[in-house]
């Protein structure tokens, strides 16, 4: 079976670079011929999606507002990519971790701030991560198949929360199912506070801390990946279970070990949306961004630096797509979930249909390979 | 409300939520039974809703709505197969960018289309067509009143409505204007006349229709009084649309293709064992896309049944989770025909239940409780989980799903 962003003959910088900006390219020309056949102009479209996404501080504020959920989903499916595990229940788990923070600030907010973040931290970590651990575990010891039981747990974590809102956790005397807003203390800085503490003013915009953690978790999953133990026998057991058995590593204990990191990760998506910019409990908060994460890490091709940019892009195709609506009505943000769903198609799906080709391309006239043959 | 009279309306309401489950469900048979995974139900339903309800506005046919809808669900089935068989792609993947990019699609091609934030047209079925007449048939006082609505020569009256109450208000001249038109039936010639006046009216109906409706079955007015079976027979078996009848149809097929026709055969070795039929000099290739096509076929009309008989427009992100659902039925079942059938209609049930609950108090055994209603929905989704963990049964997939064929060279 093939494995996503599997090394291949090419060299890495093409695997890399060249090969998502092909299917970057090819989702964007396939997006531009839907923008015609609405009637619109493609390349006026692209320049007002830029002016959205980059056009002034306050939308750039939440271009990277975006981009810190979609870094946080995409690097959980990274993970769970370098097990040879398809972990399609970000979504859920993002729901559940965003619960867990948000119990955390409801009814821990007699910390001290400098305690409730961490513990808030750690809150969204624990509930992705259990959301995420039943469905490893049934597929570590019990063979079930793991995309299947994360969708369903997509659906479960959805009903719960709406139990959950609508009768335990509502603020009395209320019509909507939200709980009641944070105490200041529970609630994260914005990133226009923090810089202007060091005297740099910038415009107001839902930025807030949790783009620092999520750079963080990208950094600290490229260690876990690649300079850990844990990591290698995570990706030992993700390119062959045998040769990992034969190495004395569990494949069942990987597994496990590797999902719930991912449903950790997508978790701290309650981190940014309920502790950072809602501050309070509500339903929905999650808005996709657990199914954007895979288009992210296929594009990002599972590395952290990969992650962080793909997830700059999408942050930029959500934002500059909203102000894009406001433009061109024609042109809503449901087109952004169309090139989201061509990412995943030509990078994805369709992968190995120009490999052919580059790989060819590279062949040809390479030093090596010309000795090769001549042989 | 009687009893009875509740467990037959409940298990009508069942079947009309089951059938796009069976329709979408059966779909993921033939694929999954061929080798290949199949997320992608959802995002072929929700294809077909948007393009059965789009076309059936623009031009007044249910029919060409569903043309359209097979059409649609068929292409993007084709798409997968491009991706997983031809280029050897990873089929969840496949599946989810399908739902994805349908998501988007329908949704922006909905709002630049219609400009109703990404709804369709409402479908409206015209009057009753009476159009054909024939001699000798009876007159009824209904039809007389409507003649002459259509024969006013100042365009006064509009509704039959209008008639009633000029009569009941004792407007004589306008009495004796319908009891004129009214005619009892010529004897023998006359009633054979009347029927086949009906029925050919109706299947006027039938085929101009803009969006499904009920066909009443022969006799189901009239034994609708007779005690049990007439209830089950007018409300439950008939007075449903056409699709529904299909759904139940494609059960028995699908079982009779599957294990019984050569064709089944292929499809289950190749969902087996592909290189065994590769060696038999057949196309592993070729079978897995006339799977897919199945598959296509049958999430169109599944689509088409949610948007242009179930209700009557396309809203944005209308199957809500049923093609998941669908999948979780088809694994529920353990990729069998009958039961899929059986676990749709569960399915179906615990949907019909809940709508019917809706926190109302339960009294059994002396204990009073309220069952969540998000339990019950989230009841189908737990349920596969726990036969998927093996505690009630294993479901074993078919050996060879998931992974591409590689012929050897």
């Amino acid at each position: 079976m093939s494995k996503f962003g599997r090394p291949s003959d090419i060299p890495l910088w093409a695997n890399f670079v060249l090969v998502p900006l092909i299917n970057l390219t090819l989702a964007f020309m396939v997006s531009g011929l839907v923008v015609l056949a609405i009637g619109e102009n493609p390349i006026e479209a692209v320049g007002w999606l830029l002016r959205g996404a980059f056009g002034n501080q306050e939308f750039i504020g939440y271009t990277l507002y975006y981009t810190t959920n979609l870094i946080f989903t995409g690097l959980a499916v990274a993970v769970a990519f370098h097990c040879g595990l398809f972990n399609i229940g970000g979504e859920g788990q993002a729901y559940i971790g965003g619960l867990g923070v948000g119990l955390v600030c409801l009814y821990l907010d007699f910390l001290p701030f400098g305690l409730i973040v961490p513990v808030a931290i750690l809150g969204g970590a624990l509930f992705g991560a259990a959301w995420a651990y039943v469905p490893a575990y049934l597929q570590a010891t019990r063979g079930s198949h793991i995309v299947i039981t994360t969708i369903m747990f997509n659906f479960i974590a959805a009903s719960l929360m709406v139990y959950l809102m609508v009768n335990v956790l509502i603020r009395p005397g209320q019509q909507s199912p939200e709980s009641r807003p944070f105490d200041e203390n529970a609630t994260l800085w914005s990133m226009h506070e923090m810089l202007g503490w060091v005297g740099i003013e910038i415009a107001r915009s839902p930025l807030n801390a949790s783009f620092l953690w999520a750079l963080i978790c990208g950094f600290l999953v490229y260690l876990f990946i690649w300079r850990t133990r844990w990591g290698y026998e995570i990706r030992t057991a993700g390119q062959n279970q045998r040769a990992a058995v034969y190495g004395g590593i569990s494949p069942a204990r990987n597994i496990v070990l590797a999902v719930s990191i991912s449903g950790a990760l997508a978790g701290f998506v309650g981190l940014n949306e309920i502790m950072g910019v809602q501050q309070r409990l509500l339903l929905n908060f999650t808005a996709g961004y657990g199914f954007t994460g895979i288009a992210v890490a296929l594009m990002g091709r599972n590395h952290p630096v990969g992650i962080v940019l793909a997830a700059l892009l999408f942050g930029a195709l959500y934002q500059g797509g909203a102000e894009l609506a406001f433009e061109i009505p024609t042109i809503t943000r449901d087109m952004v979930v169309v090139i989201q769903g061509l990412v995943i198609l030509f990078a994805g799906a369709l992968e190995n249909m120009l490999r052919p080709q580059i790989e060819s391309l590279f062949r040809r006239g390479g030093p090596a390979d010309a000795n090769a043959q001549a042989e | 409300m009687e009893i009875f009279t509740l467990v037959v309306l409940l298990l009508d309401a069942t079947l009309r939520v089951a059938t796009p489950l069976i329709l979408a469900a059966l779909g993921g048979l033939f694929s999954e039974r061929a080798g290949v995974v199949d997320i992608g139900l959802e995002g072929k339903m929700l294809g077909a809703a948007f393009a059965a309800a789009a076309t059936a506005s623009v031009t007044g046919s249910a029919w060409l709505g569903l043309c359209m809808g097979i059409g649609v669900s068929m292409t993007l089935a084709m798409i997968h197969a491009f991706a997983c068989v031809t280029h050897r792609g990873d089929h969840v993947v496949s599946g989810v960018a399908i739902n994805i990019l349908v998501a988007g699609l329908t949704v922006t091609l909905g709002i630049a289309w219609f400009e109703r934030g990404g709804q369709t047209p409402d479908l409206y079925n015209p009057d009753p067509y009476t159009g054909i007449e024939l001699p000798g048939t009876a007159v009824t006082t209904e039809d007389a009143i409507r003649m002459v609505v259509d024969a006013d020569p100042d365009d006064r009256l509009r509704t039959p409505r209008q008639v009633e109450q000029a009569i009941a208000g004792g407007d004589v001249e306008m009495a004796a204007q319908v009891e004129a038109l009214t005619r009892e039936p010529t004897p023998v010639i006359g009633w054979i006349l009347g029927g086949v006046q009906d029925f050919a009216n109706g299947f006027v109906d039938f085929v101009r229709e803009e969006r499904f409706t009920g066909i009443t079955l022969p006799l189901a007015d009239t034994v609708a009084h007779v005690p049990v079976i007439g209830l089950i027979y007018s409300e439950l078996i008939s007075g449903h649309n056409i699709l529904v009848y299909f759904a139940l149809l494609a059960v028995p097929i699908t079982a009779w293709v599957v294990y019984r026709s050569r064709f089944g055969l292929r499809l289950r070795a190749v969902g087996e064992n592909p290189a065994a039929v590769d060696t038999a000099g057949i196309s592993v290739t070729w079978m897995r896309y006339k799977a897919l096509m199945i598959t296509g076929f049958l999430c169109g009309i599944a689509g088409t049944y949610l948007s242009t008989a179930h209700n009557a427009s396309f809203v944005r992100d209308m199957t809500a989770g049923k093609g998941f659902l669908a999948l979780a039925a088809l694994i529920f079942a353990k990729w069998r025909p009958i039961p899929v059938l059986l676990a749709c209609l569960l399915f179906g049930f615990l949907e019909a239940i809940e709508a019917r609950l809706q926190g109302t108090p339960i009294n059994l055994l002396g204990l009073t409780f309220t069952i969540p209603v998000q339990f019950i929905q989230a009841l189908p989704y737990i349920l596969t989980v726990v036969l998927l963990a093996g505690f009630i049964g294993k479901a074993i997939a078919p050996k060879a799903i998931g992974t591409p064929y590689v012929k050897e060279r």
